[in-house]
């Protein structure tokens, strides 16, 4: 436990240390929620949900994209650690590459955590209003589970890579089409069936579900389903991600 | 008492041999070097030999400990620096040293005051709150060393230490690996592409080319073995010269090579007015000629009819210094 504390330690510091990194990743869910919130706002009615305006209805899908993206990029900074060297330092210390590995996520996830509490905290000036401490508990629960599956979803494409061209590729074609499908925008109950079946696949889905029924009250999937299907998907990208990263060589 | 003991390691890479079947041992204590120019696999060694890189056949023990079998022992006692920086630029010297330590699992109580006495002996303990990413070449490198022995390796591996670094940090870098040596006993295996480097620090040298040792001794006894004295000869016709040196009987050996002729002999001052006869009646123009000590550059001039610059030129080499300097 104390290398997986070591890792998550330079994690941390890395991450406070960044400013413009923290900034920056800010960026971009800020803006979708500025202009989907505030642009969308008035044009857009959620069916069946009861009163609840978009802005509402995005936020838990903003913070849940503010997690995916942060961890995935937290899970591929391995390929940096590759290419200045750092991770030959780890690799030749007497410890496991599990616990590298379990570090790495750990960090990764914490980061992810951070951002989108950050996001969280700033919706609440756009008009959320959290009513219950349970779901906020709830909630953040959801968005552990992402940012674990998630940074170890990133540390398997990691893994695999050799540098950082691959990495454009990754984010338009595998993470834009995970945040795309799963319902952080739209409600999928609105979908036509085939495609309601595929944001199922998506297992971000059952995070955004989550994070809503603890921010909103309401969902589309439920939560205990959510939550089972998610940490299922969690163990599978752990494993996963492990197992790739026993093989990584310097 | 061996530190480490190699009996025909070998790797293979898609049908290229980076290291041929090599068998060294290495008393403890001892400054070992690997000498070779870029590419002649003394990276892969060191990497096999510190558990990042299976071998293909052979083995090794490091500490009496086999490489392929106890990863986690021969780990623990070792402590390596490697060719390309591995600090961590985002945080400070002393974050680097105290991340180290607890991978180590260095206790607590002894790690604060370890790493202080570290950072005093390579003289960074006024900066060790600053970041990686201020510090210069030669601080980085000193500050690399200091991290490999922070867990009292009895064996050290430095793969090309002063690449790339001015020659004022270079001569206080050996006196660091001397001094460590010295007082704490310590093994090192240090791979160069310097012969001066190999020449200035190293008890025994291995010579390696292509993936095979051609010669391991003591560098006295290296160059010793090529006799005493080495004249270069530039000449224009140096084809006909190369032929009419190696018939005489006190030309322990000749190498013609890059615009030069290289005479291996003993006593040249006694036989350079002989050569000026010799080139005189045969109408061979002596351009330059000089008579010096051999170096390890001829050790290696003389088993593989090249001269160490002239692999320099390689390609990954000049690109790695590039980047090291502008990361500087």
């Amino acid at each position: 436990m104390d290398i997986v504390y070591t890792i998550w330690l330079r994690n941390m510091k890395r991450y406070l240390r960044s400013k413009s990194r923290i900034i920056g990743s800010l960026g971009m869910p800020l803006f979708f929620l500025l202009v989907l919130g505030f642009g969308l706002n008035s044009v857009v009615r959620i069916p069946g949900g009861a009163g609840e305006d978009y802005t509402g209805f995005i936020v838990p899908g903003i913070v849940a994209m503010s997690v995916l993206f942060t961890s995935v990029f937290s899970g591929i900074q391995i390929i940096w650690d590759k290419q200045f060297g750092f991770l030959k330092e780890t690799l030749v210390a007497p410890v496991s590459r599990l616990e590298i590995m379990l570090g790495q996520t750990m960090g990764g996830a914490t980061t992810a955590c951070i951002q989108g509490l950050i996001i969280l905290v700033l919706s609440l000036f756009m008009g959320l209003n959290v009513t219950s401490a349970l779901g906020l508990l709830i909630a953040a629960a959801f968005m552990v589970l992402i940012g674990l599956s998630f940074t170890a979803f990133g540390i398997a494409i990691a893994s695999k890579m050799e540098d950082m061209h691959g990495f454009q590729l990754i984010m338009n074609f595998v993470i834009f089409p995970i945040f795309g499908l799963s319902g952080a925008l739209f409600p999928i109950d609105s979908l036509p069936s085939w495609l309601r079946s595929l944001t199922l696949l998506d297992p971000l889905t059952y995070g955004v579900e989550g994070i809503r029924y603890g921010l909103a009250g309401t969902s589309q999937v439920h939560p205990f389903v959510g939550f089972v299907v998610l940490v299922g998907f969690t163990m599978f990208m752990l494993v996963a991600g492990a197992a790739l990263f026993k093989k990584i060589s310097v | 008492m061996f530190a480490i003991e190699v009996e025909n390691l070998t790797k293979k890479f898609d049908g290229f041999t980076a290291v041929d079947s090599v068998s060294f041992t290495i008393t403890s204590g001892e400054i070992f070097g690997l000498l070779g120019p870029n590419g002649a696999g003394k990276t892969t060694a060191i990497s096999m030999l510190s558990t990042l890189l299976r071998p293909t056949s052979g083995s090794a023990r490091v500490n009496g400990f086999e490489i392929t079998k106890h990863e986690g022992d021969v780990r623990k006692s070792i402590g390596v620096v490697f060719q390309d920086q591995s600090l961590d630029e985002e945080l400070t010297a002393y974050e680097n040293m105290d991340f180290h330590a607890r991978l180590y699992r260095i206790p607590r109580d002894v790690r604060q005051q370890k790493i202080a006495e570290l950072l005093r002996l390579v003289e960074l303990d006024e900066k060790k709150d600053n970041l990686v990413k201020t510090f210069s070449g030669g601080m980085r490198r000193r500050l690399e060393i200091a991290r490999g022995l922070l867990h009292e390796p009895n064996v050290l591996f430095l793969d090309e230490p002063t690449l790339g670094l001015d020659p004022q940090t270079r001569n206080h870098l050996w006196a660091y690996i001397e001094q460590m040596n010295k007082e704490k006993g310590i093994t090192i295996i240090l791979t160069t592409h310097y012969m001066d480097e190999a020449d200035r620090l190293c008890d025994r040298v291995a010579i390696i080319d292509k993936g095979k040792i051609i010669a391991l001794d003591t560098p006295e006894k290296l160059k010793e073995e090529l006799g005493g004295d080495v004249i270069t000869i530039k000449a224009s016709e140096r084809d006909r010269l190369y032929e009419q040196l190696k018939a005489l009987s006190w030309v322990i050996h000749v190498e013609s090579h890059d615009g030069y002729v290289t005479i291996n002999l003993q006593n040249a001052e006694r036989h350079v007015a002989e050569l000026a006869r010799l080139s005189a009646t045969n109408g061979i123009d002596i351009e330059s000629l000089s008579i010096r000590k051999p170096t390890l550059e001829d050790v290696f001039l003389h088993y593989t009819g090249r001269t160490m610059r002239e692999e320099e030129a390689s390609s990954k080499d000049q690109m790695r210094l590039m980047h090291r300097l502008h990361r500087r």
